[in-house]
């Protein structure tokens, strides 16, 4: 079979469009927490997720809904110990708490230890239609909710003193942003590993705020380098027979030094 | 017409008092400068009508439902983000009418990429902007130059003429002067008394 028959072969085609609504949904996700000065979130709810799909396969429950509740639990509780842990601290903890229990848990069981190098490796084409009836959906209701977050974002950031003054409330959009972005995360570590969701996730969103001269811009751009960058490390995945998610964190790393 | 806010022998400040006492209030359409040495709680005393600052003694009675808009000295962390002048203003629904054609040109220049100046002017501009019934602004004059002052004090009367309470805390002794319809100095403990 060609390579272009092998492509649009349900075998590829379900896991590239499941993959499609990730690569648009992550690089605004991390525009958004560049913003906050959370890039590194998304490495910490990325390795709470694997932790969590890991845990669940050893006791016998879906690793994707082990890897939701683990990440989304980060999220919830973020706004309780990042008071305590200023600095990105709290996603530094988060990050070598999930690091090491993945670790320990692929290290005692073989079980896990198959899942635990798909999702450190980023093997997008085991994705199945059940995980792309719940990626494609969730992903557009993640970039809806960004969109309608985007000014309360924008604003808590620049005006931090804006809803006090005007008696608004922030901590729904907080902790609604907070658990958009752990679960969304999880699903992309699912989906694709663990550092093929945070290239995602860091490189369009570090060259758009480097280059953009508007929000709106760098929204859509970094849309389109995720796009792009993903259907290429796709292709190319495939041609060279390699693990998708290095190929695509290294043409993310080549486009940005480049454009950046 | 009900007063904005009403203090009586108001102390607040953080985790202990960090101002005098101070007695005062504002009616819509006034314009309030506040003046007096470093540590005297000029600050403390605008946080405390945001309610930032809690109060630990005497009276603060604020009129229920008010809109305040809040400027601080500390200028918006905008460095290394792509947010333009315009979409600043549209954040907190500002209009670029009125604005100096100085800053009209610049509108659709990122915010790190504008000088100091311009930038501290536009996101004041963005905080007058905002629908409001009590402004508070401190040190607003602080990064702009005679242009950028006198701009800014016909600005705040425009808005005062309109409804608005402003109270302005500044060193700038010219400026509160010129603008205020009243000034209170607020003194430290060692001076004259």
């Amino acid at each position: 079979m060609g390579n272009e028959a092998m492509f649009w072969s349900d075998l590829f085609l379900t896991p590239f469009l499941t993959g499609l609504g990730l690569a648009l949904t992550l690089p605004v996700l991390g525009c958004f927490l560049r913003l906050r000065d959370e890039w590194l979130a998304a490495l910490a709810y990325a390795q709470v997720a694997a932790a969590g799909a890991l845990l669940a396969l050893v006791l016998g429950l879906m690793p994707a809904l082990g890897g939701m509740l683990a990440a989304g639990l980060a999220g919830l509780g973020k706004p309780l110990f990042s008071r305590r842990l200023a600095g990105g601290a709290a996603f530094a903890l988060l990050m070598l708490a999930g690091w090491a229990i993945a670790v320990l848990l692929a290290a005692n069981q073989p079980l896990a230890e198959r899942l635990g190098h798909a999702l450190f490796d980023g093997q997008l084409y085991f994705a199945d239609a059940q995980q792309l009836w719940l990626t494609a959906p969730w992903s557009a209701f993640a970039c809806a909710s960004l969109f309608v977050m985007s000014r309360h974002l924008l604003l808590a950031r620049v005006y931090p003193d804006h809803f006090r003054a005007r008696h608004l409330r922030s901590w729904p959009v907080v902790i609604g942003f907070d658990l958009i972005a752990a679960l969304t995360l999880a699903l992309a570590t699912m989906t694709m590993g663990v550092m093929g969701g945070f290239a995602l996730v860091f490189v369009p969103a570090w060259i758009v705020f480097r280059r953009a001269g508007n929000w709106r811009y760098s929204i859509v751009i970094s849309g389109a380098i995720g796009a792009l960058a993903y259907l290429l490390a796709f292709q190319l995945a495939l041609w060279l027979d390699q693990p998708f998610g290095p190929i695509l964190a290294l043409l993310l790393i080549i486009t940005g030094l480049v454009i950046a | 017409m009900a007063a904005l806010f009403e203090a009586q022998r108001l102390i607040a400040g953080w985790s202990q008092p960090a101002m005098v006492p101070f007695d005062g209030s504002l009616m819509p359409k006034q314009i309030l400068g506040v003046t007096g040495p470093n540590g005297v709680g000029k600050t403390t005393l605008l946080s405390a009508l945001s309610g930032r600052a809690p109060v630990f003694s005497g009276e603060l009675r604020l009129r229920p439902g008010l809109r305040l808009a809040v400027q601080t000295q500390e200028v918006p962390p905008v460095a290394g983000i792509p947010l333009n002048g315009r979409e600043l203003l549209a954040l907190t629904g500002a209009s670029s009418a009125g604005l100096p054609p100085w800053l009209l040109e610049r509108l659709d220049i990122r915010l790190d990429r504008l000088s100091g100046g311009q930038r501290h002017y536009l996101a004041l501009w963005a905080v007058l902007g905002t629908p409001a019934d009590l402004i508070l602004l401190d040190e607003p004059t602080n990064n702009l130059d005679a242009a950028g002052v006198a701009h800014l004090g016909q600005a705040l009367r425009m808005l005062a003429d309109q409804g608005a309470g402003i109270v302005v805390v500044s060193h700038d002794h010219d400026f509160v002067d010129t603008v205020s319809d009243r000034v209170i100095a607020l003194k430290g403990p060692g001076d004259g008394k």
